[in-house]
């Protein structure tokens, strides 16, 4: 089987063009007709709601929280990135196509990367009509930022609630959508299956958190906007709610999965304090432009960080990237802080933590324009540590934050199953083995605003309108397979807590296959997953009814998906025997401990097909072509 | 107009603003009249006729005013009855942050000055409860308002009911004047401490106007007489 | 530390419901209070009891799921946070704590500690919108914004819809929130052009969803874990009068 990314022919900077030109048009009174299933109210799932709404199409939306705007692209915090080059420092589209394929460390879609970076300044344009307060100069003009694997301030920001901002801009237009009754949107209600029909992606089984109600809905084209996989190391900096189970449902339905292995860990958060802990919280990597980073240069220091002088600090990553310094990329400043912490330079009572320093931005700056930019993250640190981060340095900890890997799509964002298209992080496309910052926000928006509703539109003038009926037997099957499994999850009736397995999962995962990941470890944790599947199967108790609101039996569905996909995720750390951006192979390194690429073996694309419940899955390549830059070692020294 | 059917909630609430505006301006300009009594008989009967003779206009006040309180008190009721149904299920634990008592009590407040206000009109303007004391007559032949006040006032329990109700009166104010900036739309942040201020200052200085008249002949400072006996 | 919990339970929409006491035992101060809950809940599930349903979602106070009325104060009595930014530190061992759902006709409890809000998605709906179609806009800098303006935006725009405002309102009003989202976009050029529908169409909305009268307590100003200023209700009065005025 050959995957075939459909990439347009043509000069890079000309594909989208062409292909826009190329793909078919529905005539605007026929759009009606067509019925649009998206799952998920995000960045990605809310814009392209909005926009095919606004096209003409019939589009049915589901999310599993109260109101689609509480997707978690809301906790975005520090901006969104766009080629505009206000500041006039140099940026370009192309330059921010090379840093976005460099940050990815060259294992991203060339053709993809490009046409999000042409699309960023649109992204920009429309928010800015939709009343999103960005942040502005005296002058009235937008405010610029930089960003961590970037040399250029092409970051916009609304203070560290970018995120927010963004989203609520993009819930606006849906909402106003839902409000003229083209999206019909059903909250708390959540994607259970896929249903398939004749290979073509035709509907979902949902299951209504409130009643409990298990039913089937029947569309022309499935949109899964589902987010990432993050929370399957349990700790995570993701929403509780967030899960893999619509994408793995896919997955087990035909679609491919690619790159599980690139998983980004986020060097800015703050540290975990106990076993009880639910969650982490990030704080922006913003901070690292007047923050500095630094541990004592003294193992096992325990004295607090205001009587270390000076000399007695290590600026680690000042000291081994002198160009990019404390904005080196996320995935090379996590794995620098781990790899202080594991000498003991550690800092805080678990030793896991290295200090953000402002005492010299407050210095030269004053405290109240350091309040101006990170007032309410400082806030939010203090709420959380009971510390004064205006006072003393925070200290942070690199935490599970953003899945790179997703369901394989082609340039159009569709998967290999027809009529299944996948957005923002649920998909694989454009960040390759890292993302930079600032990215994710960008992507999930180009998706849903600029690239979805014209290839969509392609697509759906190849098939006929309204083809798909819930009576179809593919639709009860799946339904019934459903209903059958929620029965046996609630007829377990073991002894241990869902999130007891989870918390074990995310042992196994975070050990294992973290910022650091080898043959050994990858092994075992592919011998002890399945036992705690199968522990999980015998043993799990989950209270009450399926009738009802039954937030124990949501989560026991989640984590059941988590416990096969962890395995499909150490899996493909496995076979990639190379260590690129987030993927970190201890067996591949350079003698400086950076992360030795094996362009000649793996400058592709690893794709992994289902083959049923008692077999391997099936490890499938889509080779990258770089014919517009030179793959070369990333280098932010 | 859409407000005409069925009022929105902020045409209510600047029902009430605009209301309690007229009746504020009411109270204050009853409250100069009243402060003549410190001037003598002359004075403050002399005022009292110039009101009467007002003719015309005195009525055009009248019903601008029995408006004003017509519709206060109806749009407050309309309000006290939307807001109880908009919470059936009361809190088993309640606390609250920065409101005030005066804010938590205008309802009651309120009504408290309602029945203070008919009392107050059958007392001083259809002279009714206390006939012996509000039928005399001046030098002049005149209505004498200031004997009726001064005999009136020198009987502590008038004097208390009268201190008792105003004491209500003025808290009402206090919430109800930064309120009705804020329903009307008139403040923001550089003003919302300000009016509040504004509003205590004011009901304050209103409150001890009015207070200081029952007091003052209550401890015979102000005498039936001036300059002479009981 | 150990605290005695007084919890709202209710099975579902039409159940009674009652306040039933749970005994917390060997709550770390570094827990947030949702990370307490869980304990508790971790332990009612190995004694075969329901745990208590209470929604939340990102645990970093900004997705807005959490609802919590904790000692008769939504999100607890620490200010500008919310439940899941509560940390046990605020608590002494011994304390007993009330915990109870927003109550408001306009959200009615879906089960223990969960409401149904989307009367505030209907009031977004009706108005809470820039009607930008997607594409076919100017240049991001082609229409300055004076900064004051845009800031101010920012703050009203900063509201994350949780409801804490119509909880904490003895009124049940939701004018905060209505307020916050009227003001941010009449201050922008962009949100200025539909500024008389807007305000007309949802506050017609807010007051056919249920919600009580304003009688300005400011009680939601206090409540509100983003401490959204009462400023942005007066300036949604502004605009609807001025906008009924001229219809």
């Amino acid at each position: 089987m050959t995957l075939d990314p459909k990439v347009p022919d043509g000069p890079l900077a000309e594909k989208w063009d062409k292909h826009r030109f190329q793909m078919k048009l529905i005539n605007p009174a026929n759009k009606r007709k067509y019925k649009i299933i998206i799952v998920g109210t995000g960045l990605a799932g809310a814009s392209a709601g909005a926009s095919l709404a606004e096209l003409g199409y019939e589009v049915e939306s589901f999310c599993y929280q109260d109101s689609p705007r509480r997707a978690h692209s809301i906790a975005a915090q520090g901006g969104i990135n766009a080629a505009k080059n206000y500041p006039n420092d140099g940026d370009s589209i192309w330059r921010l196509f090379y840093d976005t394929v460099k940050g990815g460390d060259f294992r991203a879609r060339e053709a993809n990367v490009y046409r999000l970076a042409q699309v960023s300044n649109a992204i920009i344009d429309q928010c800015v009509a939709q009343g999103v307060p960005f942040a502005r100069e005296y002058s009235g003009y937008l405010d610029n930022r930089s960003f961590g694997g970037a040399q250029v301030s092409r970051t916009f920001y609304a203070r560290g609630q970018t995120g927010q901002q963004l989203l609520l801009g993009a819930y606006q237009a849906f909402s106003r959508q839902i409000g003229l009754g083209k999206v019909k949107m059903y909250p708390r209600t959540e994607m259970l299956d896929l249903v398939v029909v004749d290979g073509h992606a035709k509907g979902i089984v949902v299951r209504d958190m409130v009643t409990g109600q298990i039913r089937t809905h029947s569309a022309d084209a499935v949109v899964l906007a589902t987010g990432g996989y993050g929370n399957a190391f349990y700790l995570s900096t993701n929403a509780k709610g967030c899960n893999v189970t619509a994408a793995y449902r896919a997955y087990k339905k035909g679609a491919f999965f690619a790159n599980p292995c690139y998983t980004q860990i986020h060097p800015t958060c703050i540290p975990v304090s106990g076993d009880y802990q639910s969650k982490l919280t990030l704080m922006s990597e913003s901070l690292r432009n007047d923050g500095r980073i630094w541990v004592s240069k003294k193992k096992g220091d325990k004295r607090p960080p205001a009587q270390i002088p000076e000399e007695e600090r290590d600026y680690y990553l000042e000291r081994k990237y002198p160009s990019f310094g404390n904005l080196a990329p996320r995935d090379i400043s996590s794995r620098s802080a781990k790899e202080v912490c594991d000498e003991g330079h550690g800092v805080g009572e678990s030793g896991l933590g290295v200090y953000l320093d402002f005492a010299d931005a407050i210095k030269r700056l004053g405290e109240n324009a350091i309040r101006e930019k990170y007032g309410n993250l400082f806030h939010m640190y203090e709420k959380i540590t009971g510390e004064n981060p205006y006072q003393m340095p925070m200290r942070i900890y690199p935490a599970v934050h953003y899945t790179m890997g997703g369901l394989w799509v082609d340039y159009n964002l569709m998967s290999n199953l027809p009529g299944l298209f996948v957005a923002g992080e649920a998909n694989f496309s454009d960040h390759g083995a890292n993302r930079l910052g600032a990215s994710a926000l960008m992507q999930g928006l180009a998706d849903g605003y600029f690239v979805l509703p014209y290839t969509i539109g392609d697509y759906l003038s190849k098939v006929k309108p309204g083809s798909a009926k819930t009576d179809m037997p593919e639709f009860q099957d799946a339904k019934e397979e459903i209903v059958a499994k929620t029965k046996r999850l609630l007829g377990v009736k073991g002894k241990k807590t869902v999130d007891e397995f989870h918390r074990e999962l995310g042992h196994v995962l975070w050990g294992y296959c973290g910022m650091a990941r080898d043959e050994e470890g990858l092994k075992k944790a592919l011998v002890r997953i399945p036992e705690i599947r199968e522990e999980f199967w015998k043993n799990v108790c989950v209270l009450g009814s399926n009738e009802e609101l039954n937030q124990s039996l949501e989560k026991a569905g989640r984590v059941a998906d988590f416990l096969e996909f962890g395995e499909l995720l150490c899996l493909d750390a496995l076979e990639r025997r190379e260590s690129c951006g987030g993927h970190f192979r201890v067996e591949h390194q350079t003698e400086e401990g950076e992360a030795k690429r094996d362009d000649r073996k793996f400058c592709h694309v690893a794709a992994w097909e289902y083959k049923g419940p008692n077999a391997s899955p099936e490890r499938h390549k889509e080779e990258l072509k770089y014919e517009n830059v030179t793959l070369a070692t990333r280098s932010y020294k | 107009m859409t407000c005409v059917q069925k009022p929105s909630s902020i045409v209510k609430k600047a029902v009430m603003g605009l209301t309690g505006l007229v009746l504020f301006g009411f109270i204050v300009g009853h409250l100069i009249g009243n402060l003549l009594i410190y001037a003598g008989p002359e004075a403050l009967n002399g005022y009292a006729l110039t009101l009467r003779h007002l003719g015309e206009l005195l009525w055009v006040a009248r019903i601008v005013l029995l408006a004003a309180v017509g519709a206060h008190i109806l749009t407050a009721m309309s309000l006290v009855r939307e807001n109880r149904r908009a919470r059936p299920t009361p809190y088993q634990f309640q606390d609250t942050i920065q409101t005030t008592y005066a804010a938590r009590t205008m309802a009651v407040s309120g009504l408290v000055v309602l029945a203070y206000i008919i009392y107050h009109l059958l007392h001083f303007t259809f002279r009714v409860t206390n006939p012996h004391l509000s039928h005399l007559t001046d030098a002049n032949g005149h209505h004498d308002v200031y004997r009726m006040v001064v005999f009136s006032f020198q009987n502590p329990w008038i004097c208390a009911s009268y201190i008792f109700a105003l004491t209500l009166l003025c808290m009402h104010l206090n919430h109800g004047l930064a309120s009705a900036a804020q329903s009307l739309g008139a403040n923001n942040q550089k003003w919302e401490p300000r009016f509040k201020k504004a509003g205590c200052i004011i009901s304050l200085i209103i409150y001890l106007g009015y207070i200081s008249i029952p007091i003052a002949i209550y401890t015979g400072i102000i005498k039936a007489v001036p300059g002479g006996h009981l | 530390m150990n605290l005695t919990l007084k919890v709202w339970r209710q099975k579902h929409k039409e159940d009674q419901g009652l306040m039933v006491t749970y005994e917390a035992k060997d709550i770390n101060s570094h827990m947030s209070f949702l990370e307490m809950l869980d304990v508790v809940n971790e332990d009612l599930i190995k004694k075969g009891e329901e745990p208590i349903a209470f929604d939340h979602d990102c645990r970093e106070g900004i997705c807005g799921a959490c609802s919590l009325m904790i000692n008769g104060v939504p999100h607890g009595s620490e200010k500008g946070i919310t439940a899941c930014q509560l940390h046990m530190r605020h608590f002494k061992d011994g304390d007993v704590i009330y915990i109870e759902p927003w109550r408001a006709r306009a959200f009615p409890v879906i089960k223990d500690l969960i409401v149904d809000r989307s009367a505030f998605d209907r009031i977004i709906q009706s108005g809470g919108f820039v009607s930008a179609t997607t594409g076919g806009v100017p240049d991001a800098n082609a229409i300055p914004i004076a900064k004051p303006d845009s800031d101010s935006a920012m703050d009203a725009a900063a509201c994350i819809g949780c409801g804490a405002c119509v909880a904490a309102c003895p009124n049940a009003s939701a004018m905060l929130f209505v307020g916050a989202k009227v003001s941010q976009l009449a201050l922008l050029p962009q949100g200025k052009i539909e500024r008389e529908q807007r305000v007309l169409n949802m506050v017609r909305t807010m007051d056919e969803e249920n919600f009580g009268n304003c009688t300005n307590h400011f009680e939601c100003e206090a409540a509100c874990p983003k401490e959204i200023s009462v400023q942005y209700i007066a300036q949604m009065n502004r605009e609807y009068l001025r906008a009924a005025a001229k219809q």
